[in-house]
């Protein structure tokens, strides 16, 4: 009970914190539109149509590992540099339970993209993405928006003991675009990617909401997805215990 | 009772630095320490910049782990028993940092009432009762960025109070903050010891610690070079005499000259409005002005002043002793 709504309030106040930055907020809810647009444009040029809504659905997880990606590792330093990372882990609070609102937070967020450049792909460029299975796209799309906030929630919780973790997490955005087959089919990437890939959840998500649009089967690649993201949670859960001890050795709480 | 107990507590930092050529440097921060802290006193860890305060409290709180010794808080192990330390403490830190600047008090303080498990029954309350203790009443719904830095201090010990802890710690907490505000802190702070909390508070302004402590442990490069009340160490002090002489141009080439002189035991140099002033400190009796002065001859000055030693004195001492 009284976790549940250690996680509501944590959650709601990221995000009324995130609304009011126009960095995080404002430029959050446009950006994916700017990729989205390009990613459109460059497949009109080609002519296909399915090629056109395999790119909507790309396009759309772009956006959500993007939002994701890039504050999972830069919220904790921003804890850090404002001097509240300190408070949090002197609290009594289980230091997940802390993050995982950050998490959860950013998996609004990522909803909204996922959602948002949806909607821009129909109404500005008409691109029709047809759902037959409306349940199987739904729990794909949700599927993928959580699996990568726990992505998220792993890489939060290493920027908890590393003070360059953020730049890590940076740095992961923009591969991860490629690896994952969100525009490329994996198919076309070297044969010794593809394992890298398959240890992604977002790998899974995205084929999962394709298959949904395509009016294929999308369960097995949800469940595999949850399963992948699930040992990411049970990693970083276990790690962070770990990590924190590190950090009240090695001083890095702080930022002298 | 016993609530904080220190036993030969140490701490060492390795910072490196170089990027090719990878060099760790240690720093001795805390060199084995011994203090213990009575249930309801207010005790006070007094010395210079960088002479291991913070790095004990942090120690006390568990935001960093003893490098050797042990210390105990409440009789729970500050390695081994964190967590119960954590529910039972405060902490409060000087200067801007540690609010979130986007949200307004209200929320600061409502995530941290989560974070410590305040009831939700009764959080309102508390927090209105607090935002009342600290002047806040009526701002608590502006954001914490336009915020002063009175009003941020004072937002801080409504933060570290929400729990009610047995002991709260206080690091430097008037740093930054006006004359007004400072001493608006210090009846909060005696307030809270009156009413039954245990309270240890570093700081390196002297009169602060002489006003407000009980006892005061003087710390100096990582180890403790004194420790009483503040009586005790005034009387520690009370022998000797010091003199005070303006001086204009250059005195540096006299410098040496007094340090020599018989029983004096430090000479330093202090910016005092436009003028600069040797402060000469001797434990032995005699005629010290008069040797003073021949030591500076040559040297152009103004007033000068003999008196006796007072705690300040007592402490510039101990410190530059260490
Ligand atoms: N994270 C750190 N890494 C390396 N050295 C540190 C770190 N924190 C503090 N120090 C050093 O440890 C010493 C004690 O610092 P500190 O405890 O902050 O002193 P105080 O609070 O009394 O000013 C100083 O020499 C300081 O430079
Ligand atoms: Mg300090």
């Amino acid at each position: 009970m009284s976790v549940a709504r250690l996680l509501v309030v944590g959650t709601w106040l990221q995000l009324k914190m995130r609304a009011r930055s126009a960095f995080d907020g404002v430029l959050a809810l446009v950006y994916p539109l700017f990729f989205a647009t390009t990613v459109f444009l460059m497949f009109r040029q080609g002519g296909e149509s399915g090629a056109l809504v395999g790119a909507a659905v790309g396009a759309s997880v772009m956006g959500v590992w993007s939002a994701v990606s890039t504050t999972a590792s830069t919220s904790l330093q921003s804890e850090r540099r404002q001097g509240t990372l300190e408070l949090l882990v002197a609290s009594p609070t289980h230091f997940p339970l802390i993050v995982v609102p950050i998490t959860l937070s950013m998996a609004i967020i990522g909803l909204w993209s996922l959602v948002t450049t949806l909607l821009w792909g129909r109404l500005v460029f008409g691109i029709d993405v047809r759902i037959d299975d409306p349940a199987g796209f739904v729990a794909a799309a949700l599927v993928t928006v959580l699996a990568i906030a726990l992505v998220g929630y792993l890489l939060a919780v290493s920027a908890v003991r590393y003070r360059g973790a953020w730049a890590f997490g940076t740095a992961l955005e923009l591969p991860v675009w490629l690896i994952c087959g969100f525009l490329v089919p994996l198919g076309q990437l070297p044969s010794w990617v593809r394992p890298i890939s398959w240890l992604l959840p977002p790998t899974w998500g995205v084929s999962a909401v394709k298959h949904a649009a395509e009016g294929s089967s999308p369960w097995l690649d949800i469940t595999v997805c949850v399963a992948v993201a699930a040992c990411y949670a049970v990693l970083a859960t276990a790690v962070c215990t770990r990590l924190l001890r590190s950090a009240r050795a090695a001083a890095t709480l702080s930022l002298t | 009772m016993t609530v904080i107990e220190v036993t030969d507590l140490q701490r060492r930092y390795r910072s490196r630095s170089g990027v090719f050529k990878r060099t760790t440097r240690v720093v001795e921060a805390v060199r084995g320490i011994d203090f213990a802290v009575e249930r309801g006193e207010l005790f006070g860890l007094l010395g210079p910049n960088g002479a291991g305060k913070t790095t004990t409290i942090k120690m006390l709180i568990t935001l960093l782990l003893p490098s050797g010794g042990a210390a105990r808080v409440l009789g729970y192990d500050v390695v081994e028993d964190a967590r119960e330390v954590r529910r039972r403490v405060g902490y409060v830190f000087g200067g801007d940092r540690g609010l979130y600047e986007r949200l307004c008090a209200l929320d600061n303080l409502r995530y941290f009432a989560e974070l410590y498990a305040v009831a939700p029954r009764e959080q309102a309350a508390r927090i209105g009762e607090l935002l009342e203790l600290v002047g806040l009443k009526g701002h608590e719904h502006e954001r914490v960025e336009g915020y002063s830095r009175g009003m941020r201090q004072r937002l801080h010990i409504a933060r570290g109070l929400l729990h009610r802890p047995e002991v709260l710690f206080l690091d430097e907490p008037s740093i930054g903050i006006d004359p007004v505000g400072a001493r608006e802190l210090r009846a909060t702070v005696a307030a809270l010891v009156e009413g039954g909390t245990t309270v240890l508070l570093t700081t390196h302004y002297m009169f602060e610690a002489d006003e407000l402590c009980d006892r005061i442990a003087v710390i100096a490069d990582g180890r403790i070079v004194a420790e009483g009340t503040p009586d005790e160490l005034k009387a520690g002090s009370s022998a000797g005499q010091v003199v005070e002489v303006e001086v204009y141009g250059s005195a540096e080439f006299a410098l040496d000259g007094l340090r020599a002189l018989r029983g004096v035991t430090s000479v330093i140099v202090e910016v005092r409005d436009q003028a600069q002033v040797v402060v000469v400190r001797s434990g032995g009796v005699g005629d010290l002005t008069q040797h003073v002065l021949d030591a500076l001859e040559g040297v152009n000055r103004g007033k000068v002043t003999a008196r006796q030693p007072t705690l300040e004195d007592a402490y510039v001492e101990l410190v530059a002793g260490a």
